[in-house]
């Protein structure tokens, strides 16, 4: 756990939280713990959870292995969704082949988990472990005081499990050659949208976005804009952020992170406000239906962009998209509706040129782009 | 000292989400404190409630039908 600490490793999942304090946490809870280890990637334009999972099993089921000897936990449970076919059966293989020659102190037990935008979500991975549904809920306890059967848990997600088990093998000072004194180690992300070679890269912490977007094969023409972080993300205009670097620290001081790892590439051929009603759209049926704000307010939000992006909505429209995506932000049990706010927010700010174009010719002049960016995805490892 | 320093906690009020049912009684009884947005639902203020409104936040708290409107004290 110190080497941890000493590593500087933090969360790969979205939230960049410190490994070792939430292992402290757990290790602290009273009872015995139970590690879970967080497969499900309901970003539709993330992949490298699964790519990770299918290529590497073991350096994942070896992270999980030392995360539960850290915590005292005995139990540890890796949870891959049953649509991850690939993904799943090399899990499937691996846990087999560690118990074949009697390789781990615990059993590792594999959990099909459904698929879906909110169901990674700690809260409601928990839920369903504990036999409710794959939805979140409202903390507190969270899932690291009262997790599985009412136990401690260390959710991690399989990423991070990985690097633990590298660091482990290899030290801090190793896994601190790499990256940024705020982002150690080396990261994965997910290239998608109008680039040449979509997919998952490894990159160091702080390497520009211009310089990935060159590595991953370059863009279908000038680029305009960025989506940092997912869908639930920020968009970034070309002009003053290609040469930001990709870590935590240095996205933070215009608002966005890394998230899961995600970078989606809009170039000049593309309409960002014809995006980003799509993926507002695709947030909110990703609602998990449970909360008012959410489930009314994206819905509500969703259908006002699509408004502004035929020209139809008024001058208050955006006015009103504004206040929404203000009221809306921690209303939920999850953090759901902060995320489309914010992504929604910021294709205000980045795209205010397109909005007076739309509302004033009553049209979108982009080509459509092909394809679709929100559907863009690398190929998911079926 | 140890009961002044416990009524010294800050109370602050909170919604859980997923069991309001946004019916609004809380905005009728602490409009203060809470306000409803486009669809019905409570916005509450998280600052700590005032002294002379902690009284009538106890009684929304009570009154709400769904017990979604929570009193936190920090
Ligand atoms: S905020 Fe949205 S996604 Fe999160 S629990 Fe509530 S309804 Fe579900
Ligand atoms: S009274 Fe309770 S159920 Fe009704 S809006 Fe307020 S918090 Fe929600």
């Amino acid at each position: 756990m110190r080497a941890v600490e000493a590593s500087g490793l933090r969360g790969r999942g979205g939230s960049g939280f410190p490994t070792a304090r939430k292992m402290s946490a757990v290790a602290q809870g009273g009872r015995r713990p139970v590690v879970v280890a967080n497969g499900t990637e309901g970003e539709p334009a993330s992949a490298k959870d699964k790519l990770l999972l299918q290529s590497a099993p073991h350096l994942v089921l070896d992270g999980m292995v030392l995360a539960a000897e850290a915590v005292g936990a005995r139990r540890a449970i890796i949870c891959v969704e049953e649509t991850a076919r690939r993904a799943w059966l090399s899990v499937e293989a691996a846990i087999d082949e560690r118990r074949a020659i009697g390789l781990d102190p615990i059993g590792i037990e594999l959990a099909a988990s459904p698929s879906g935008y909110v169901v990674g979500e700690e809260s409601a991975l928990v839920h369903w472990l504990n036999g409710g549904p794959a939805k979140p809920t409202f903390v507190p306890p969270r899932p690291f005081e009262k997790g599985v059967g009412g136990r401690p848990t260390l959710v991690q997600n399989v990423e991070t499990l990985a690097h633990l088990a590298l660091l482990a093998r290899f030290g801090p000072d190793w896994f601190r050659e790499i990256g940024t004194p705020g982002h150690t180690g080396s990261t994965l992300i997910t290239m998608s949208g109008e680039v040449a070679r979509p997919g998952v890269y490894e990159i160091a912490p702080g390497t520009s976005i211009a310089h990935t977007i060159a590595s991953s094969g370059g863009a279908a023409d000038d680029v305009r804009a960025v989506l940092v972080g997912g869908y639930a993300g920020r968009w970034l205009d070309a002009e003053h952020s290609l040469r930001l670097g990709l870590s935590d620290d240095q996205l933070r001081p215009v608002g966005a992170s890394l998230g899961a790892g995600v970078v989606v590439v809009l170039s000049r051929r593309g309409c960002g406000l014809a995006e980003t009603t799509r993926i507002a759209r695709y947030l909110a049926g990703e609602s998990s239906g449970q909360c008012g704000p959410c489930v009314n307010g994206l819905a509500a939000i969703a259908r006002a962009l699509d408004q502004v992006h035929r020209g139809e909505g008024g001058p208050d429209t955006l006015a009103t998209l504004q206040r929404w995506a203000t009221d809306v932000a921690g209303r939920g049990a999850c953090h759901h509706p902060d995320g489309a706010a914010r992504m929604v927010a910021s294709a205000l700010e980045v795209f205010s040129a397109d909005v007076d174009w739309h509302g004033r010719h009553r049209r979108c002049w982009a080509e459509p782009v092909r394809p679709d960016l929100v559907s863009s995805a690398p190929p998911r490892s079926r | 000292m140890m009961e002044t320093a416990g009524r010294r906690r800050n109370m602050r009020l909170v919604v859980n989400p997923i069991t309001c049912e946004g019916h609004g009684l809380c905005a009728e009884l602490l409009p203060e404190w809470v306000r409803l947005d486009d669809w019905g639902y409570p916005i509450v203020n998280p600052d700590p409630v005032p002294p002379e409104l902690k009284d009538h936040a106890r009684r929304a708290v009570a009154a709400c039908p769904t017990l979604a409107l929570l009193v936190r004290l920090d």
